[in-house]
């Protein structure tokens, strides 16, 4: 039988402190990010405008390009080469509202580089109407998702755990967010998407260690509480880690071999991923176990 | 084995030919679709095709390459009771004009109050279909000013503008319109770099006061050339018009309409018999005139009435046809014009190559992920990871089926879903499997430790399960296409997960165990 993470005995409670450090700075970082910027760089989805995704009968260099494109005339184009095989194309983002760039972008480049084509694979416009709409709507499916949750897991759970999970769950989404930030990727439709099902994920790790501290409680009333959810955690870390294992296998798949158009959907998985694991024993244990201490001293009981 | 067994067995027999049942439209869909593209001899007939196609999996318009149309009816500038059924009455127009224009399976459906989604699959030709969407196609029957008219009329605007021009641009130092003009006649022929010029006088604040309230000036089609000079015909035209395109029967494209370019294209039109009338009337009472086919609020040509004209014939030439874009005329002068106008406001498009790269690249993804969960499974769980990779890969049929079954649509980041469904399906299994382990270390034996090992987890896989569903739930109620793709095979990919992974595989550890063999456990 193989097996791993068996029987350990790691005081995860005992350092929760620079994990609490970790989490605010990865927060705090993200956050500041965010204001700096005025939020998260968003897609056409959510402000208007058009992607077009060209492809040219041979790969050109991208200033060479992005010179043939502000020839054209076209101010504040973003102009994206795509990497490894697809090399040969570009994603082309406009900002206004232009309805039918293609023809004089095919036109640029066939003179620039006399004898190449272009071809369109892909456009997507958005009127600012519509993207403005689209953001309202992300922004409530976002909270409404986060809001079922909390019911949900505050139904079923105690307060201290349910608190516990549903700070994790803002954490994670929150975190996913900042690195999709930092590396300057967009959030768009299928980021969402990603984001919400981060949502629903995260809090799937955080839901196995609690079924096992309410399981064991009776047998471990005579512990400390920082003790118990120790052990609560070491119980639950082969299956804790090897749930997302798997689930990280599959997105793993998914970003390397998906394509570009689920690249940034399937980096938003892995981050989320990882960040659900180490949230369900950092945030959502540790923030449960500090409100139980909190919760014992007012009723006068000194358990730590 | 027990009666309880028995039934269990049979209950999941039972569910896997109805999920075949459901799959293999598909199956033969898509085998023989590619044959289809291929080239090669599809042993099915058209009408089993289409059969076929209608229960297979819808792939999405990410998928398949096509175009994704919002509509937005501009009713501005209808009054209450016109606007009422304005977006319906659109549809219908939009409806014949994408049928004839011959597109495989449209869909035209109405969102919300002023809208309209139109989905065009496997659709190559976008510029195309956008203009035969757009189009409003008003066409009017409008009498031109006679040229002593006409003259008075730039003289009123002439003298207007000599004092209230707002001369802000430099360019700009003639004020007066006539200025402006190459030649008139019973319309003024202004060159292509006197049109900035022109049209910024013409939007000078109260200038419409000045036009007299029964006329109208309007202009012809864009590079028309006069005298070897390209430029834009401005014509004043009554504003009433005397017939509108309602009285069209039919319209076609033909070559050679106009005598004098033998080798252009335009659009010949017959009228109604009562249109046929009124058409007579009209051009028997205006002989000399000139009378101006105007089409979306651009004059088309304005032919002189030499005769009256019983046979109710008329055509739309001149401007730069071509026989595609004749056509494409005729088949939305054919359908009629729109109610009110339309405006694209969302529009995503993506070509047929592109659609299939997806499909490529999604199931390339799905596959690897799949490979490699597989070989996790199998290494660490062995015999067991077997029964849970069994189990899984019944989950994903089982999602397949149901997307077949309700007519789901499946989309990239449905593909995307559905891998993850192999991440996550494989979950629960590992919260069970862990579980009989910890429970074979307390010395458990095998039959209880299972017995154990389910009960125990089965709460918390249904807890997470749950959680990610509701936000599932709550994405599909807010997302587009692709995303509602998404959402829906994670609902359902969830729900088959608590079947396949939590029932199907107690049974076949039940199975196992009831046969003896009950002192070791591959797991």
């Amino acid at each position: 039988m193989l097996q791993m993470l068996i029987g350990t005995n790691i005081p995860f409670m005992q350092n929760r402190r620079y994990a609490y450090l970790l989490s605010a700075v990865m927060v705090v970082a993200t956050a500041t990010w965010l204001i700096m910027h005025g939020g998260p760089l968003l897609s056409v989805d959510f402000t208007g405008g058009s992607v077009l995704q060209i492809r040219t009968s041979r790969v050109l260099a991208a200033d060479e390009v992005r010179r043939a494109i502000d020839a054209a005339g076209f101010r504040g184009v973003e102009l994206q080469q795509m990497t490894g095989q697809n090399r040969d194309e570009f994603l082309l983002r406009f900002r206004t509202d232009n309805q039918e760039p293609f023809p004089i972008i095919q036109q640029a480049l066939s003179t620039r580089f006399p004898g190449v084509t272009s071809e369109l694979r892909r456009q997507e416009t958005v009127g600012p109407k519509v993207g403005n709409e689209l953001r309202h709507k992300a922004i409530w499916a976002v909270l409404w998702s986060l809001g079922g949750i909390l019911l949900y897991v505050g139904i079923r759970y105690e307060f201290k755990f349910a608190f516990g999970a549903v700070v994790s769950l803002f954490h994670d989404v929150f975190v996913v967010l900042g690195f999709l930030c930092f590396t300057g990727r967009e959030v768009s439709l299928t980021v969402v998407a990603a984001l919400l099902t981060i949502a629903g994920y995260s809090i799937n790790d955080t839901i196995v260690v609690f079924d096992r501290i309410r399981e064991r409680s009776k047998a471990l009333r005579k512990e400390k509480h920082s003790r118990a959810m120790d052990i609560a955690v070491n119980e639950t870390l082969s299956r804790t880690v090897i749930t997302a294992l798997t689930v990280f296998l599959a997105a793993l798949g998914l970003f390397i071999w998906g394509g570009e158009v689920l690249r940034d959907f399937s980096f938003a998985m892995l981050i989320g991923v990882c960040f659900g694991t180490y949230s369900s024993v950092y945030v959502a244990s540790a923030l449960a176990l500090d409100i139980w201490i909190q919760l014992d001293r007012r009723k006068g009981i000194q358990a730590e | 084995m027990n009666r309880t067994d028995q039934w269990k067995l049979a209950s999941v027999l039972l569910v896997t030919v109805i999920a075949v049942w459901y799959l293999l439209p598909s199956y033969q869909f898509y085998a023989n679709y590619y044959d289809r593209t291929t080239q090669q001899l599809a042993s099915v007939s058209p009408e089993k095709l289409a059969d076929l196609r209608k229960k297979a999996i819808h792939l999405g318009l990410d998928l398949q390459g096509g175009m994704h149309l919002v509509l937005e009816v501009d009713r501005s500038k209808m009054n209450a009771a016109e606007g009422k059924d304005a977006v319906d009455r659109a549809m219908e127009v939009l409806r014949q004009r994408i049928d004839q224009f011959g597109v495989a399976e449209p869909l035209i459906q109405k969102e919300g109050e002023d809208r309209i989604v139109i989905q065009l699959p496997g659709l190559t030709e976008r510029k195309r279909a956008l203009d035969l969407i757009g189009k409003t196609a008003l066409l009017e029957f409008k009498l031109v000013r006679t040229a002593e008219e006409t003259r008075s009329v730039f003289d009123k605007l002439d003298g207007y503008l000599a004092t209230h021009a707002t001369a802000t641009d430099t360019a700009l130092r003639r004020t007066a319109l006539s200025s402006h003009v190459l030649s008139m006649d019973f319309a003024a022929f202004v060159r292509s770099e006197d049109l900035p010029a022109v049209q910024q006088l013409l939007a000078t604040p109260g200038l419409d006061s000045i036009i007299p309230g029964d006329a109208q000036l309007l202009w012809g089609n864009p590079d028309e050339a006069s005298q070897g000079v390209t430029g834009r015909y401005l014509y004043v035209v009554k504003r009433e018009p005397e017939m509108q395109g309602g009285s069209i029967a039919t319209a076609n494209a033909q070559i050679g309409l106009e005598s004098t370019n033998p080798g252009s294209w335009g659009v010949s039109m017959k009228m109604t018999p009562s249109g046929r009338i009124d058409f007579a009337r009209i051009t028997g009472a205006n002989i000399g005139r000139n009378l101006a086919i105007v089409l979306d609020g651009v004059i088309s040509s304005a032919p002189t009435i030499r005769d009256r004209i019983p046979s109710g014939d008329a055509s739309i030439t001149g401007g730069s046809f071509n026989i595609e874009t004749a056509r494409d005329l005729a088949i939305v002068l054919r359908a009629g014009a729109l109610p009110a106008p339309v405006h694209v406001v969302e529009e995503r498009s993506v070509g047929p190559s592109l659609g299939s790269d997806s499909i490529q690249d999604g199931l390339m993804a799905g596959v690897i992920g799949t490979i490699l969960v597989v070989v996790f499974m199998l290494v660490y769980y062995q015999l067991s990871g077997l029964i849970a990779v069994v189990a899984m890969v019944l989950n994903i049929f089982y999602l397949l089926a149901c997307l077949a079954g309700l007519g789901a649509t499946l989309t990239l980041p449905g593909i995307a879903g559905i891998v993850l469904t192999v991440g996550m399906s494989v979950d629960a299994n590992v919260l069970i499997f862990e579980r009989i382990r910890e429970e074979l270390r307390n010395q458990k034996s095998v039959r209880q430790a299972v017995q154990l090992g389910y009960d125990r987890a089965f709460r918390t896989i249904f807890d997470a399960n749950m959680t990610t569903i509701i936000s599932s739930v709550f994405l599909f109620q807010f997302g587009t296409g692709p995303i509602k793709g998404f959402a829906i095979t994670m609902i359902i990919g969830l729900i088959a997960n608590l079947f396949t992974a939590v029932f199907l595989t107690r049974m076949v550890f039940d199975f196992m165990l009831s046969r003896g063999k009950t002192e070791t456990l591959s797991i």
